[in-house]
């Protein structure tokens, strides 16, 4: 109540244990999977590489994260399609 | 009979592991259990001087390892508590000194008696945390409501879930209800959050701690301690009981609608 209160009245930066708490969630998601902000870089432009070379898609909406719920981990890829591609071949 | 070997470990140092062993040994064996602790930090002992017993030491746990001393002659008699005994850590050697198997071998043997062996381990995630994770049926992880312990204890939770250790539960010491109410300190619910795993225990930064170790009391004995109640409430889940957990603010019951949202029914 106290934070919400700070937060309201504009006071100050966010308590430290938000961030705590947000610099932890991310450092584990990386630590549990052993993969890298630059493995998933690169996962994405392979990804991209692939999946363009059959269906058109857009490149630039392309999202590539990792999703934690419990121990269980995920990597979900959001791959957008262009509208109404027209056929090229 | 056969006894439930139950290890404290960590991943960081100085959480109080050591700490935690000793009062809930000492808790336990209060309440009529027998208990044994057994120093796994061979090389850097510790649990003989937090339970006072120092100065009864003649043989230790490589003695035993080697073939040097027999188990029970290895075992050191609680001053205050007949039914609770050390074996101590040697001092002057390190971890290769034990192997996992040896750890396994000397519980079995200790299982026999006792209702409980507890098994501090030391900090890290090499062969002294293999020697101590080895013959355990039950792992407590000990973290304190910080970034890099958080972080360790979580390393260690996929260690002992690897080793199909069934799911360890967790024990948040030297919290402080005024940092955490004034949103500098992780609360018991940000770290259950992260970790994901069962909580048995919350333990309030307390000064009562450090002037039993001075003494060589463990505070799990002193009825006006904070911390040694919530050590007695620790022994008494791993009984099996249901013990609603400690109430670190009074005034606006903060901890205690935490301690409901985190197990109904206390």
């Amino acid at each position: 109540m106290n934070n919400l209160l700070q937060r309201l009245t504009g006071r100050g930066q966010p308590p430290s244990k938000d961030v705590a708490r947000d610099r932890l969630k991310l450092v584990l998601i990386h630590d549990r999977t052993d993969i890298s902000p630059a493995i998933i870089e690169q996962l994405k432009d392979e990804i991209i590489n692939v999946i363009s070379k059959h269906v058109d898609i857009d490149r630039d909406g392309v999202e590539i994260k990792l999703q934690q719920a419990e121990h269980e981990n995920r990597l979900i890829a959001d791959i957008p399609l262009i509208k109404n591609p027209r056929r090229r071949r | 009979m056969s006894g439930t070997v139950i290890t404290v470990t960590s991943g960081k140092g100085g959480v109080g592991k050591t700490t935690a062993t000793a009062n809930i040994a000492t808790a336990l064996a209060a309440d009529g259990a027998k208990v044994v602790c057994i120093d796994a930090d061979i090389g850097l002992r510790n649990l003989d001087v937090v339970l006072g017993l120092e100065n009864r030491i003649v043989y230790d746990i490589v003695h035993v390892v080697e073939g040097t001393a027999k188990l029970r002659q290895a075992m050191i008699r609680d001053k205050r508590l007949p039914h609770l005994f050390l074996i101590p850590a040697a001092q002057t050697r390190d971890k290769s000194a034990v192997a996992p198997s040896d750890m396994v071998r000397i519980c079995d043997e200790l299982r026999e008696e006792f209702d409980y062996i507890m098994l501090d381990s030391p900090a890290g995630i090499e062969r002294g945390f293999r020697n101590a994770l080895a013959p355990s049926n039950k792992v407590l992880i000990v973290t304190n409501p910080e970034v890099s312990a958080v972080r360790d204890a979580d390393r260690i939770i996929g260690l002992v879930e690897s080793e199909l250790k069934g799911p360890p539960s967790l024990i948040i010491n030297r919290i402080k209800p005024e940092m955490v109410k004034r949103g500098d300190m992780l609360s018991i619910d940000d770290v259950l959050d992260v970790l994901a795993i069962d909580l048995i225990g919350i333990v309030p930064e307390d000064e009562t701690i450090l002037v039993g170790s001075n003494r060589g009391n463990p505070v799990a004995l002193d009825e006006k301690s904070r911390a040694g109640q919530a050590f007695r409430n620790i022994a008494r889940r791993i009984k099996g009981e249901q013990v609603p957990f400690i109430d670190l603010d009074k005034n606006d019951g903060f901890f205690a609608r935490l301690g409901k949202l985190i197990r109904p029914g206390g």
